[in-house]
């Protein structure tokens, strides 16, 4: 797979020892724990340097894609929840729901190849694919938001709805406070619980790199590099990528852990 | 049932699901043209729904085959590869579920373990790697995609067991001299149905998506085989001068998981509203 067809066998064999192939593979696969575990993730056999390198130079790309899609998806997210909820039954909360649902169901990848089609070849307003400027950045990121965004929109609608029906929130009201300040610092603040957790665990999906958005605008990221790793068989890059997202994953997760203890303090880890 | 019917998310959800499952299965009979066999002389010709000149109803591709043709055949491959998928899934999740709950202990951890293992890399990522390692055939793709979906069923089927069976009706059968196999499919199994139901439904939508995801990164079934995820990577490469072709099948993969995702918030309202 690594040599020119029809090789010498010389060189077969001698390619097997110098990558350890001639060893049963529980030992295979105790040097590459141990190899993982002093930082060393094996040589990209497409780049020709370190797979873990090549990996981390990929990473800015990635966090900023992250970032800016995660601050689309609270943003948005949140704020279509709240009207939804506070406007309750109304058109508001209708074209909020419908435009959930979609969000939920229109695949990325299609979405993403609707905005190019609108933005960047009929409008041309949006350059489709590259990574040169924050114009680049938009229609990626868009894409990118659209399902987390509904998640964070339904559910901040239904947690607050619960919540809306307390008996302090009637308090609240009550004692003349303005509604606004019922519904974001009384109401929204207990609502956060929920919506952190799937807030965390989008944010460890969209930083394992978005393999398909980062496809679909050439941008140069973690996903597009394990998609063009796949293809050219360069098993390090993968293995590193996968390894790199599992951890962040279960860090952030970790993250989110911790940060229920500081938000409830009635949440106590024994 | 007769609730289910009167949930209006429930009933446009299965009746766009319906549609979509009745094209796909009449393909022989409503496809107009052979999806596969290229035809050069009439390449990319705009649908005739629009006005277009062209004797086909959606268009043709860059091969001048039939969009309509192409859309219907890959339909039946996108939902049978989902619907199995799902299947094989539940069967799994619910076996391997079961046997945790009832046996516990050792197995239980191991399982769990396995579980949490799983949840912790990104379904894409992980089903893209193990296609890379399995291949694209069909049967590969099935596997992959329910190997990513088995865990959601085990730990719910898991969580109920533990419920259920210490509940006093399950201690009667026992009483009763009722064997622990039994106990296990005739007083748990059907207990546990409803929420495999509702997780079933929505997983079809996400094996849809994950399924036309593969394929539209190429990973998925290979041409000349139609495949909504392929048309629509197909159809990028056409945006500035014959927008039907990714426009089409993106339609398609939404309607379908459209149809699920309501057919499964209907079902959840309707069984569970707990969930």
């Amino acid at each position: 797979m690594l040599l020119p067809e029809g090789a010498p066998q010389s060189a077969v064999d001698e390619l097997n020892r110098h990558l350890g192939l001639r060893e049963p593979l529980w030992i295979q696969y105790g040097i590459f724990l141990r190899s993982v575990a002093r930082g060393d993730f094996g040589q990209s056999f497409q780049y020709r340097s370190p797979a873990l390198r090549v990996v981390v130079e990929r990473l800015p790309a990635t966090i900023q894609l992250a970032a800016t899609a995660m601050l689309l998806t609270v943003l948005c997210g949140v704020s279509i929840g709240v009207v939804a909820a506070v406007r309750q039954g109304t058109a508001y909360d209708y074209a909020g729901t419908v435009l959930a649902v979609l969000g939920q169901s229109l695949p990325n990848f299609w979405l993403g190849i609707m905005l190019i089609l609108l933005f960047g070849v009929t409008l041309r307003w949006l350059p489709t694919s590259g990574f040169q400027g924050w114009t680049y950045l938009v229609l990626p990121s868009v894409t990118l938001a659209a399902f987390p965004t509904a998640l964070v929109a339904r559910l901040t609608r239904s947690s607050l709805l619960e919540i809306l029906g307390q008996e302090y929130i009637r308090t609240g009201r009550a004692k003349g406070l303005a509604e606004p300040v019922v519904v974001l610092r009384h109401a929204l603040k207990n609502a956060t619980i929920p919506l952190l957790t799937v807030i965390g665990l989008q944010i460890g999906t969209l930083l394992g790199g978005a393999v398909i958005t980062e496809s679909i605008f050439a941008w140069p990221g973690m996903g597009k590099l394990v998609v063009d790793a796949i293809f050219f068989r360069d098993f390090p890059v993968v293995q590193t990528i996968l390894i790199l997202s599992a951890t962040t994953f279960v860090v952030i997760n970790l993250l989110v852990d911790v940060l229920y203890t500081i938000l409830d303090p009635r949440i106590r880890y024994g | 049932m007769k609730r289910l019917l009167r949930s209006p998310t429930a009933v446009t959800g299965g009746v766009l699901l319906l549609l979509v499952v009745v094209a796909s299965v009449a393909a022989p009979l409503l496809a107009p043209a052979d999806p596969v066999r290229p035809s050069f002389g009439r390449r990319l010709q705009p649908p005739r729904l629009l006005g277009g000149a062209s004797a086909s109803a959606l268009g043709t591709d860059n091969l001048g085959r039939d969009i309509l043709a192409r859309l219907l055949y890959g339909g039946r491959v996108s939902l049978v590869l989902a619907a199995s998928a799902v299947a094989l899934a539940a069967t799994a999740g619910v076996i391997v579920g079961l046997a945790a709950g009832v046996v516990g202990g050792r197995l239980d951890d191991l399982v769990m373990r396995l579980a949490d293992v799983q949840l912790a890399f990104p379904v894409i990522m992980l089903a893209i790697a193990m296609v890379a390692v399995v291949g694209t055939s069909p049967a590969a793709l099935v596997s992959v995609l329910a190997l990513s979906g088995w865990v959601l069923y085990a730990r719910t089927v898991r969580a109920n067991v533990l419920t259920i069976r210490r509940l006093e009706y399950v201690e009667a059968a026992r009483t009763l001299g009722a064997s622990e196999l039994r106990v296990i499919l005739r007083h748990i199994l059907p207990n546990t149905l409803a929420p495999i139901l509702v997780i079933g439904s929505s997983q079809f939508a996400t094996m849809v998506l994950l399924e036309s995801g593969l394929s539209f990164l190429g990973l998925g079934i290979q041409p000349p085989q139609p495949s909504w995820g392929a048309m629509l990577a197909e159809g990028r490469d056409y945006l500035s001068n014959a927008w039907w072709l990714a426009t089409v099948p993106g339609m398609a993969i939404s309607l379908v998981v459209l149809g699920a995702n309501l057919l499964g918030d209907g079902l959840r309202d309707v069984l569970d509203p707990r969930l």
